[in-house]
């Protein structure tokens, strides 16, 4: 994209199209012989991680709107028969959730590199600029395909981040009410923000290509921050950046898999597997880690319109960066001050992070100010301040007298992400123990489930038993709408066979109608019929047990979830830990206690659990030993059942789990011998070079 | 470096190459599936395609109904003694789609009549009762169905499909 081609096509066809439309020249210019510095570290694959990724997006996107219903009513539901019924829904959709978070991932790794070695200075302002407006693009498009489920954060999400625009003197109220196309987060909402998170990827992919174009004329920045001078400082694009990126592609690809095969829900929020409710807010509104950062900058400011000013001011300032760092030196490779407090402004950043993700009281309002004023100083003192006052090391001559010199000082980034992260890492555990003794709810013990790490399965005998518990305790308040009778006959369910299925939905009475007489009436149940619910709809359910309507069981073990923040995320990561809900689910229904602690009062009507949060619930003890007879002989205990009755909801909750670890196996054993195969060659092609 | 002097071998070289090449290809492959697959129906489709029961018992001779199965118009005609006697007294060699009436209904079952109701022309749906041969007329581009729903004129090149279905009882049947 610098300047007219000089590439010249032998085939005659090529060369009468290319005479026409350079389209073959200009792909030729910027991706194969395009030069490139030959100092390139990883750092610089995150560029083509990011477009794998907007790709990867956008294609999984394309696929999951055929099957997604944008209205209000069927929402939630439509995703949840996306990773049910369609075919290998689960994967595409947990491609596309877990990619956002992998794609911010990568967005983040990409900008700090460009703060680190100084890509924003002079002559790529606008190269800067550009992946700015890109960034603001993916946090609105982000932020629109989170509501499109329409959870609980979703809804709350979309009325939170809407009513930001309200902070706006005069025309907020206005404003507000245009975004929302009604008197409230609804339909119409929905619809809208359907639109736009397929149209804005597009937006996003066209100013990528400004941003390429931007840097094919300006050239990359390189580690050492000198231009290329000669022919010895570049290597052609392809094959070595090209198969280098697909290197950093393979690996990049090992970690997206982890998500999507092994812990897809643990970037999300669990709130959101509650379909939106608009009478009742959760407990915490948190948005998605990515913004974290940002979402508490907004709540340290005690004032409405300077909160929302200094959200959205902290990602404007990056534009100015080019500016406000007027500094000789590009990379902070050669300037000692600059790099160390680059480090610090990381920490600060994942701090702030850590901090948008707790409850906004006491110690966390106080050290988020800080922060927040750390956040600022960092763009408009320290770094006006140290282009001033630094002195930076000599810079090398040429990339290559750089990569001839090249010595040991490589590991030092490495060793300073270190600090930084076990910094991080020791705050956190702190203040982590502290935030659940405010809380004082006692953590149930964990349970040994079948169905963890990268191999379990469901017990086969506990989800048959727990099949029956549900069907003489739980069933008789609360439904099972997400499951079909047909589930319970499919590969990685209860095992059984299709005639079973069909036998045990004809015990069941479905309403069905109306008929050609227009009336409504009731048939025995059919394999494709969903489980009924015990009450007609949720004012009946709420009447029966007063006043509060017992959930769905079909997700409950997604829903619910206990704390566990930074540290845990780490032993979490390797152990794919995920079983916060099934736990949650089996302590809640062994908690119940007869008579509350002294000096504990719970209110009218409600029963002890020391396990459930607040340790009042509305429903009374659902089970007692001997209640459901095992023709198994497994022991006919609470603690039994609720074993079973938890396992079982674990798989209404995600029938194709089995499909899902025995897939990622696969894909796993794929990839290892794919990203070994690309370094070699990898290292082959470098090897010509040097 | 040991992998410095293999380069001297091309042989080994090419090898490494190809073998990356081909893992991308057949992982590139393998990722499409599942591209592809989503667009089959999915498993709340295929389940709601099972066989469905329809009472006769109230069609009056002479009346047709049309039911839905798997999406599709099945139209069950409970045909009078003229109409099974004019479909049977056609020469067959001489229909478009030459079937005779015996092979389209079921024995001992004369009467009745199941056919999926989509005009093999260009898939509208045909009106039953309609038409120069007491059968079905489809008004798109004018395709002629007699009373066993055998193409007797217009461009449609076939008979109105029959639906796999079985009589469960006298009153009864099973489609699908
Ligand atoms: S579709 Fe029936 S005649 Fe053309």
């Amino acid at each position: 994209m610098s300047g007219p081609s000089d590439y010249q096509p032998s085939n005659p066809a090529l060369q009468w199209i290319e005479r026409r439309l350079p389209i073959i020249g200009l792909v030729h210019s910027s991706f194969v012989v395009y030069p490139t510095p030959r100092n390139l570290n990883y750092w610089w694959t995150f560029g083509a991680i990011l477009s794998f990724m907007l790709g990867m997006q956008i294609l999984t996107g394309v696929v999951l709107a055929m099957h997604y219903t944008p209205h209000a009513d069927l929402a939630f539901k439509s995703v949840e028969l996306i990773v049910r019924d369609v075919n290998y829904g689960w994967l595409l959709r947990n491609m596309h959730a877990c990619g956002a978070s992998m794609f911010f991932f990568a967005v983040y790794v990409h900008m700090l590199r460009g703060l680190y070695y100084g890509s924003y200075k002079e002559p790529r302002e606008v190269l800067w600029i550009l992946g700015v407006i890109i960034y603001l693009l993916m946090m609105a498009t982000g932020f629109m395909g989170y509501v499109l489920p329409w959870g609980q954060m979703s809804f709350w999400g979309a009325t939170v981040i809407t009513n930001l625009f309200s902070a706006i003197p005069y025309f907020g109220e206005s404003i507000v009410t245009l975004l929302w196309g009604g008197y409230s987060v609804g339909n119409p909402t929905l619809n809208r923000f359907f639109s736009l998170h397929y149209l804005l990827p597009f937006l996003i992919a066209g100013v990528v290509v400004l941003h390429v174009w931007a840097l094919h004329v300006a050239g990359q920045n390189n580690p050492d921050g000198v231009e290329p001078k000669t022919e010895k400082d570049t290597v052609p694009f392809t094959p070595h950046a090209t198969i280098k990126d697909m290197f950093g592609v393979s690996c990049f690809l090992l970690l997206y898999a982890w998500f999507i095969f092994y812990m897809p829900n643990y970037l999300g929020d669990a709130d959101n597997y509650i379909p939106a409710n608009p009478g009742v807010t959760p407990p915490h509104i948190v948005p998605e880690w990515y913004y974290l950062p940002f979402y508490a900058i907004l709540r340290s400011i005690p004032n409405k319109l300077a909160g929302v000013v200094g959200m959205f001011g902290a990602i404007i300032i990056l534009c100015f960066l080019p500016w406000l760092d007027s500094a000789r030196t590009r990379s902070s490779k050669y300037r000692p001050l600059a790099k160390q407090f680059f480090w610090i402004f990381v920490a600060v950043c994942i701090l702030l992070g850590y901090l948008g993700s707790q409850p906004p009281e006491g110690i966390y309002v106080i050290a988020g100010r800080v922060l927040t004023v750390c956040y600022f100083a960092y763009f408009l003192i320290v770094l006006p301040l140290l282009s001033r006052i630094e002195t930076p090391r000599p810079v090398p001559n040429s990339i290559s007298d750089a990569v001839l010199a090249k010595t040991g000082s490589r590991s030092t980034p490495m060793v300073s992400t270190a600090i930084v992260l076990a910094l991080a890492a020791s705050l956190f555990a702190g203040s982590i123990d502290s935030a659940k003794a405010s809380e004082g709810s006692d953590q149930p013990p964990g349970n040994k489930w079948s169905f963890s790490g990268p191999f379990g399965k469901f017990d086969r005998g506990a989800l048959q038993r727990g099949l029956k518990v549900y069907k003489e305790v739980c069933a008789s308040c609360h439904g099972l709408s997400y499951i079909a009778f047909r589930n319970l006959a499919e590969p990685g369910g209860p095992g059984y066979s299709v005639a079973q299925a069909a036998a045990f939905a004809s015990d069941y009475k479905v309403k069905d109608g109306p008929n050609d007489a227009g009336d409504m009436f009731e048939r025995p149940g059919r394999p494709a019929d969903y489980f009924p619910s015990p009450f007609p709809n949720e004012q009946a359910a709420r009447a029966a047990n007063g006043g509060a309507a017992p959930p769905d069981l079909s997700l409950i073990t997604k829903a619910r979830s206990y704390k566990r923040g930074f540290p845990w995320f780490i032993i979490d990561f390797f152990t794919q830990y995920q079983e916060q809900g099934p736990d949650y689910v089996s302590a809640v229904l062994q908690g119940f206690e007869d008579k509350a602690p002294e000096g504990v009062t719970i209110p009218e009507g409600s029963y002890y659990n020391k396990y459930f949060p607040g340790h009042a619930i509305k429903m009374p003890k659902p089970l007692s030993d001997g209640q459901v007879t095992y023709d198994d002989g497994s022991p006919t205990t609470v603690a039994q059942y609720a074993k079973d009755v938890t396992t079982f909801l674990m798989w209404t909750a995600e029938p194709h789990m089995e499909a899902r670890k025995r897939l990622g196996f696969q894909v796993f054993v794929f990839l290892i011998i794919f990203a070994g195969l690309m370094y070699f060659t990898k290292k082959k092609v470098w090897a010509a070079s040097h | 470096m040991t992998t410095a002097s293999s380069a001297d071998h091309p042989t080994r070289r090419d090898f490494l190459f190809v073998a990356t090449g081909a893992a991308a290809a057949v992982g590139g492959a393998a990722a499409l599936w599942p591209f592809i697959s989503q667009m089959n129906p999915d498993a709340s489709t295929i389940a709601a395609g099972a066989p469905i029961d329809v009472d006769l018992s109230p069609i009056a001779e002479g009346q047709d109904i049309k039911v839905f199965w798997r999406g599709k118009p099945i139209y069950i005609s409970h045909r009078t003694k003229k109409q099974i006697d004019e479909a049977r007294a056609v020469n067959v060699a001489s229909l478009p789609d030459p079937q005779t009436d015996e092979a389209r209904v079921k024995a001992g079952h004369e009467q009745w009549l199941v056919v999926i109701g989509i005009c093999t022309h260009l898939g509208c749906i045909p009106i039953a009762h309609e038409g120069n041969y007491d059968g079905f007329f489809c008004p798109c581009h004018g395709s002629q169905y007699d009373s066993s729903g055998r193409i007797r004129q217009g461009p449609a090149p076939a008979n109105l499909p029959v639906p796999p279905y079985q009589f469960v009882s006298d009153t009864k049947i099973q489609i699908g």
